[in-house]
């Protein structure tokens, strides 16, 4: 049951109103992308972004749109802070993580502008929880500029393959090197660990792909401990779409069905490790 | 393997591929062995015939990792494939998966020697029999923390399972430990073909199901001086899911007890140092008369004898015609025996090439200081703390084609020169 709009103490309006029935919706979303403390938020007409960035190399995105919320309000062109995304999941999930069937956690989520905390009303069970979270100054935020244009090879597969070899990476390998190709090995994923290395090859004519649509050769080599909070979103989702352009960036989106069946996205994006060494095949 | 040892030994060979392991004091020693029939294709030594077998070593963490996820292995993978490529210096194992996905691992690997212990299920006076499950059940009652179990052949062809108190020198026994025995029916048994009265000590750790982190042991034994101990979900639990009979084979204490399992595409053996032990109870009475029998009733010197012409006569259920195994000191009661056991333990020292980093094999006779049929010739004081040691399993360049078998040496050691058992 939704929450009735809390009047503002002051009676200004607030920038940012939004009700979601299941803050699971978002908080699953959430934990997705995160990798960092904190989070950038930019909120439109259309919907809430939400931005972690890491290393100047890696960047991550969760998009919640308008749609999924009950009530979603914002009267600015675009409302944007940076907020601690560790205690914001941390209150979106005060009655706890566990998702028993027929109880859900209600949010009302609330802005009043620049300065101002991001106040947080949760219910669940007739008990009501407020939280008010400081917000802090928008960062500025890394632009990868990947567009459709750009975009060199591109794969779409289905989450269910890449899950477990995503979870079994070999962590003792600094970079995850990627590999597509219009040719053999088509799609492969490798790692060069302690133990030697390892190669994970993906046909393109493979029941898991749903589109393939390679026209240049590329590897390109990203350190793993920047794509491994990835899994996460991995984890989540039903279908990655992984493309790289000709600088060898990569972006990695996956379409997140939630408990209602409606989309959402995440992406990462990831620059190539500049440290090319001598690759061990 | 893994639970005993850190490095995993490949051996192709042409009866099948060895898997070896020993743990690092080398008192504990597996090998599976999978017949050509095991494998959908087996190619040992490449297309060219005559072409020497490599023998490898890679370090265990990371052949596992490749088999990391077995709920998921049994799932999605439809094949695996096994290739040593020499020129690389890798291993490759390469697994074919659901969805034509394909895994490929490089492993880099060691070359070495042969892993072979020294052992002879044909020699050993006594083997047993039973469906895992009945081991496995019967194991369960004893403490976790436990280290070391004693089995015997007891009154009634009854076997019986205890675990090992060190007795403390002259103390009844240490105040407060909770000792369990647990008796078992000839019945339980497919086959039981022991000596009677005969027992031996060894460490359960490699063998049980037990999840727990055995405390380094405080009897001293140089099985776990300061190594991690190894916790098993060992064979016992390996038998149980394979659903076949566990055969063990143990002849005298301080000679190695083999457990193998057999099926027609695998062979198992583990291969544990038991204790050697004086209050084992095959010890000979001697003429200082300080032989310190157990308490247990049965009639041990009766019994002794009996097996003693048993050994004399080769009445073994399994081999025939084998000669006693002129390796145990405790055969010689006369004390001018000093010098051939000394030298049966150097001969067997040299020829087998000791092992650096075994415990030292002090005669068995040490230990509590009594040195019983050997009357008190010079010969190294025992380390009044290394009391029963544990018998190393001598590994070396055995030279023996993959199946395990007596060192030639075995039977060159002197013998008692009277001849007398």
């Amino acid at each position: 049951m939704p929450l009735s709009a809390q009047p503002p103490a002051s009676g200004e309006p607030y920038v940012l109103a939004a009700s979601l029935d299941n803050a699971r919706h978002l908080s699953s979303l959430l934990r997705a992308v995160h990798f960092r403390d904190h989070a950038t938020c930019f909120a439109t007409a259309n919907g809430i972004r939400v931005t972690v960035e890491d290393a100047k190399c890696i960047q991550a995105n969760a998009f919640i749109q308008a749609e999924i919320f009950q009530e979603f309000a914002v009267q600015e062109e675009s409302v944007t802070f940076r907020i601690n995304l560790s205690v914001l999941i941390d209150c979106l999930t005060i009655f706890g993580t566990s998702s028993l069937p027929g109880t859900s956690t209600a949010l009302r989520m609330c802005y009043r502008g620049y300065g101002y905390p991001l106040m947080l009303f949760l219910e669940e069970g007739g008990v009501v929880t407020v939280c008010k979270i400081n917000t802090q100054e928008p960062d500025e935020l890394l632009d990868f500029d990947f567009c459709s244009t750009k975009v060199v090879n591109k794969i779409i597969l289905q989450s269910e393959g890449l899950r477990e070899a995503f979870a079994e990476l070999d962590m003792t390998s600094e970079v995850l090197q990627i590999t597509m190709s219009p040719d053999k090995p088509y799609f492969r994923l490798s790692t060069f660990g302690n133990a030697g290395s390892a190669h994970l090859d993906y046909p393109r004519d493979s029941d898991l792909m749903e589109a393939f649509h390679c026209n240049q050769t590329q590897t390109n080599r990203y350190k793993i401990s920047l794509l491994k909070p990835s899994t996460k979103a991995l984890a989540l989702s039903c279908k990655v779409s992984i493309r790289t352009d000709a600088q060898g960036f990569l972006s990695l989106q996956y379409m997140i069905r939630n408990e209602d069946g409606q989309i959402c996205f995440v992406e990462y994006y990831c620059c190539p490790d500049e440290d090319i060494t001598e690759a061990e095949l | 393997l893994s639970r005993i040892g850190d490095e995993l030994y490949l051996e192709p060979t042409e009866s099948g591929l060895s898997l070896r392991t020993v743990n690092s004091s080398r008192s504990a020693f597996a090998s599976f062995l999978f017949a050509p029939l095991f494998f959908q294709l087996y190619e040992a030594g490449g297309p060219q015939p005559g072409r020497e077998l490599l023998r490898c070593k890679v370090v265990m963490k990371s052949f596992l990792g490749v088999f990391r996820s077995l709920p998921s292995l049994e799932k999605t993978v439809w094949k695996c494939l096994i290739l040593l490529k020499p020129r690389a210096s890798r291993l490759v194992v390469q697994l074919h998966c659901k969805y034509g996905v394909t895994k490929t691992h490089n492993l880099a690997f060691q070359e070495c020697e042969q892993l072979q212990a020294v052992f002879d299920t044909q020699r050993c006076a006594s083997s047993l029999c039973a469906p895992a499950r009945v081991l496995a059940e019967a194991v369960v009652h004893f403490p976790q923390t436990l280290a070391e179990v004693t089995l015997g052949a007891g009154p009634g062809g009854k076997i019986s399972l205890r675990n090992y108190v060190e007795d403390e020198a002259g103390e009844p026994g240490r105040a407060g430990t909770m000792v369990t025995e647990l008796w078992l029916a000839e019945d339980e048994f497919q086959t039981v073909a022991v000596t009677p009265g005969s027992r031996i000590t060894f460490c359960l750790k490699e063998f049980r199901v037990s999840p727990a982190r055995v405390p380094s042991s405080s009897l001293g034994s140089p099985l776990s001086p300061s190594q991690p101990p190894r916790c098993p979900q060992g064979l016992l639990t390996f038998a149980e899911a394979s659903n076949l009979p566990l055969t063990i084979h143990y002849d005298m204490p301080g000679r190695p007890v083999v457990f193998t399992l057999d099926d027609a595409v695998l062979e198992v053996h583990l291969v544990l140092a038991t204790l050697s032990d004086p209050e084992s109870g095959l010890q000979p009475p001697t003429a200082n008369g300080a032989a310190h029998l157990p308490t247990p009733s049965d009639d041990f010197a009766d019994d002794l004898e009996s097996y003693m012409i048993a050994m004399e006569t080769s009445a073994y259920e399994e081999g025939s015609g084998v000669p006693p195994s002129p390796t145990f000191p405790l055969h010689t009661p006369c004390p001018a025996e000093s010098d051939p056991e000394e030298e049966e333990e150097e001969e067997e020292e040299e020829e087998e090439g000791a092992v650096p980093g075994t415990p030292p094999h002090k005669k068995v006779l040490d230990g509590h200081g009594r040195c019983l049929g050997v009357g008190g010739q010079a010969q190294p004081p025992p380390d009044p703390h290394l009391s029963p040691q544990f018998r190393s399993l001598f590994f070396g360049s055995v030279l023996t084609p993959g199946t395990p078998g007596p060192a030639p040496t075995q039977e060159v050691l002197a013998e008692d020169s009277d001849g007398e058992y």
